[in-house]
């Protein structure tokens, strides 16, 4: 690291005018990406303010801003939860594979193969979910409705087309795959080696192995990698829009074929179209994604960063 | 490795068997709990592994070939393995080894769960988009095309144009902050610096196209739609990708090449420049490239800023352009007659999509290993 060892030029040092200015700029473009993001904040805010005012009967369907916003920050929250309850487990199991089981002359391919599906436009998981996947499903969660239908995520009746929330779930647990992946991989292969070793020689098998000297060292890495995957899910646009055809309010019902739109797919569908409040009132639901990503991603690098102060690895 | 020790409650015969225990496995050592039991337990053969799993892909093959659908051929195949090999082991080994291979097996076989959509995905998009393959796809727009025909010639440029302006915005500016983040941050600018980086990663790809309309729509008035809009909107996404790989490759480089500088007098922007900045320049060749393949591919943010046209226009700084996600997006949303030949058209705009990221992300691979620093010589 740079930072402890590069000796600062001692006091008394000449400042050359190129110095100078090369400091400058670097600095100002550090300044610049804080000022960006305040940027996006404020001006989301801005146009966001005439919503925010406007009385309910100017509202897209009469009924108040937070009464129209409200499904989609279901809509946005069940999908993302439920992609991030497929993907975790998975995302896991990947990560020890990787680093653990592969034989270590192809896991660095095989990792990379896993780093291919983050490449992926997301319109393309959208096409392909709606196309490939949705109608496959079609027959699973008719049998998920006749038989589980007292649990109320089956409860039924099952969509004919597969256009559902669960499909939506599944794309989005594809797509957050890889960024759960790549960070808990790193900390599983950040493991210290002696920790492994000495669990080796005390006898134990792999998996106890794992389970006493991998897992626990990279547990927080899990939580982060998954709240990263959530943030991803929950901003994630073009596969939610494809796939579902956001009409119902709120339910729980995954694999019906009324399903409420995410915050995302909605403003997408919608903005090409609008015009005048219309447009604030989007900008709005805009603004409470922001901030509940920006929420979920803080809280996810507060994670990370924690275990890497005290891990103990460097 | 070592060697079971041979007991001799159980003689040789026996221990010849224990003595060949798979190459990776350690021999763990079983509880012993009276003078009887004997040291060591069996295990089983080396190839017990293999030849199951190769007994349960037999098995998921013979099911297939009964006219079972693949997919349930694969699983029951996985399944068989799983159970086979646990009880086996279980029988000889004991619970702990046969945890052990039942753990192996889930973790592996989730492993190749996961390349299932990759696979898919590929195939699908291969498969539908090589119908529009054709010399008509690229060199025609749709300008005037109802129906079937046309092509995405004004997409490709839209694409081309939005993107390359996008790169020439992030990368000075996400390159300059990590420079600053290395070589000059110190202290409570750079950790907020540090912190708001990862942030904006997560910041959802449409919030950044409501940002660029929102700021394009004080100046411009509302219902603005323009290229530079959009390229904006793709260099939010694109400055934390940048910030982050450049200041990866900065660190990379070892402090006694910047000290053999400082030694010679060298200033500090000139070490940066000459220095430094050659000694990195593959690895942040790569992390540019890498960035240029993820927002190449976005939709939304282009969705809101750019809309969509079916005439040329090369002009990012007048109306709507068309560009190949946002392309495929309307061809798939809102189809015409005959539906196919719509379809068609998107299948194949997301097939040379999926094209220009796999060569962006194998470019990338290749520029890091053919302009490594030689480290000798």
């Amino acid at each position: 690291m740079p930072s402890t060892t590069e000796k600062t030029p001692r006091r008394g040092t000449v400042q050359r005018p190129g110095d100078r200015v090369f400091a400058g700029a670097s600095t100002g473009a550090g300044i610049t990406i804080l000022a960006i993001l305040a940027g996006v904040a404020a001006f989301l805010v801005i146009e966001a303010w005439p919503a925010l005012w406007a009385s309910d009967e100017e509202m897209p369907d009469g009924e108040g801003l937070v009464l129209y916003v409200w499904p989609l920050l279901f809509g946005t929250l069940i999908s993302a939860t439920f992609a991030l309850l497929i993907a975790t487990p998975f995302a896991v199991a990947i990560a020890l594979f990787i680093s653990h089981y592969a034989p270590r002359r192809v896991a660095v391919t095989l990792g990379y193969l896993i780093d291919l599906l983050a490449a992926v436009p997301s319109i393309i998981f959208g096409l392909w979910g709606a196309a490939e996947l949705a109608p496959l499903t079609v027959e699973p969660t008719q049998w998920l409705a006749d038989n589980l239908g007292f649990i109320p995520l089956f409860e039924g009746p099952a969509s004919a087309t597969g256009r559902t929330m669960l499909v939506a779930s599944m794309v989005l647990a594809v797509m957050i795959l890889p960024i759960t992946t790549a960070v808990v991989r790193e900390a599983f292969l950040q493991t210290p080696r002696l920790h492994e070793e000495a669990s080796l020689a005390l006898g134990a098998t792999r998996w106890e192995m794992i389970r006493m000297a991998v897992l626990p060292f990279g547990r927080s890495a899990i939580i982060g990698g998954a709240m990263l995957g959530l943030g991803r899910a929950l901003g994630e646009t073009m596969a939610v829009a494809i796939v579902l055809s956001g009409s119902a309010g709120v339910t729980f019902n995954i694999i019906g074929s009324g399903n409420p739109s995410s915050i995302a797919a909605n403003i997408a569908l919608r903005f090409p179209e609008s015009s005048g409040l219309d447009i604030n009132v989007l900008i709005a639901s805009g603004l409470v994604l922001f901030a509940v990503t920006l929420f979920v991603n803080m809280g996810a690098r507060a994670v990370i960063n924690r275990r890497r102060d005290f891990s103990g690895a460097n | 490795m070592s060697t079971p020790p041979t007991n001799p409650a159980t003689g040789p015969a026996e221990s010849l068997d224990t003595d060949r225990l798979p190459a990776h496995e350690d021999p763990g050592p079983q509880t012993v709990t009276l003078a009887a039991v004997p040291l060591t337990r069996g295990s089983l053969p080396r190839h017990a592994a293999r030849l199951v799993l190769l007994g349960a892909v037999g098995l998921g093959a013979a099911l297939f070939a009964a006219g079972l659908g693949a997919t349930w051929g694969a699983v029951l195949a996985a399944v068989a393995y799983t159970v086979v090999i646990y009880l086996w082991s279980r029988s000889v080994e004991g619970t702990r080894r046969a945890f052990d291979r039942f753990v192996t097996a889930v973790v592996s076989s989730a492993f190749l769960v996961a390349l299932v959509p990759l696979a898919s995905v590929v195939w699908t998009v291969v498969d539908r988009g090589l119908a529009r393959f054709d010399t008509e796809f690229f060199s025609y727009s749709m300008r005037g095309v109802v129906g079937e025909g046309g092509g995405v010639n004004h997409a490709i440029f839209g694409t081309l144009i939005i993107t390359a302006l996008a790169a020439l915005i992030s990368v000075p500016v996400g390159m300059l902050t990590a420079i600053y983040l290395v070589e000059y941050g110190r202290g409570a600018l750079a950790r907020a610096i540090t912190f708001f980086v990862d942030v904006m990663t997560g910041i959802p790809s449409i919030v950044a196209g409501l940002f660029a309309y929102a700021l394009f729509e004080l100046f411009y008035g509302p219902g603005v739609r323009m290229g530079f809009m959009g390229s904006v909107a793709l260099s939010i996404l694109m400055i934390p990708i940048v910030v982050r790989s450049t200041e990866e490759m900065l660190k990379l480089v070892p402090n006694e090449l910047r000290e053999a500088s400082y030694a010679l007098a060298v200033p500090k922007w000139r070490t940066i420049v000459k220095v430094v900045l050659p000694t990195a320049i593959a690895g942040i060749a790569t992390g540019v490239t890498l960035a240029i393949a993820r927002v190449i591919g976005e939709t939304a943010p282009l969705l809101i800023t750019v809309g969509i046209t079916t005439s040329d226009n090369f002009d990012p700084f007048d109306g709507r352009m068309a560009t190949l996600s946002v392309f495929s997006f309307s061809q798939y949303a809102t189809p015409g007659i005959p539906r196919e030949a719509y379809f068609d058209r998107a299948w194949s705009a997301a097939l040379l999509l999926i094209l220009i990221v796999m060569v962006l992300n194998l470019g990338a691979r290749l520029i890091s290993r053919l302009f490594a620093p030689k480290t000798r010589g």
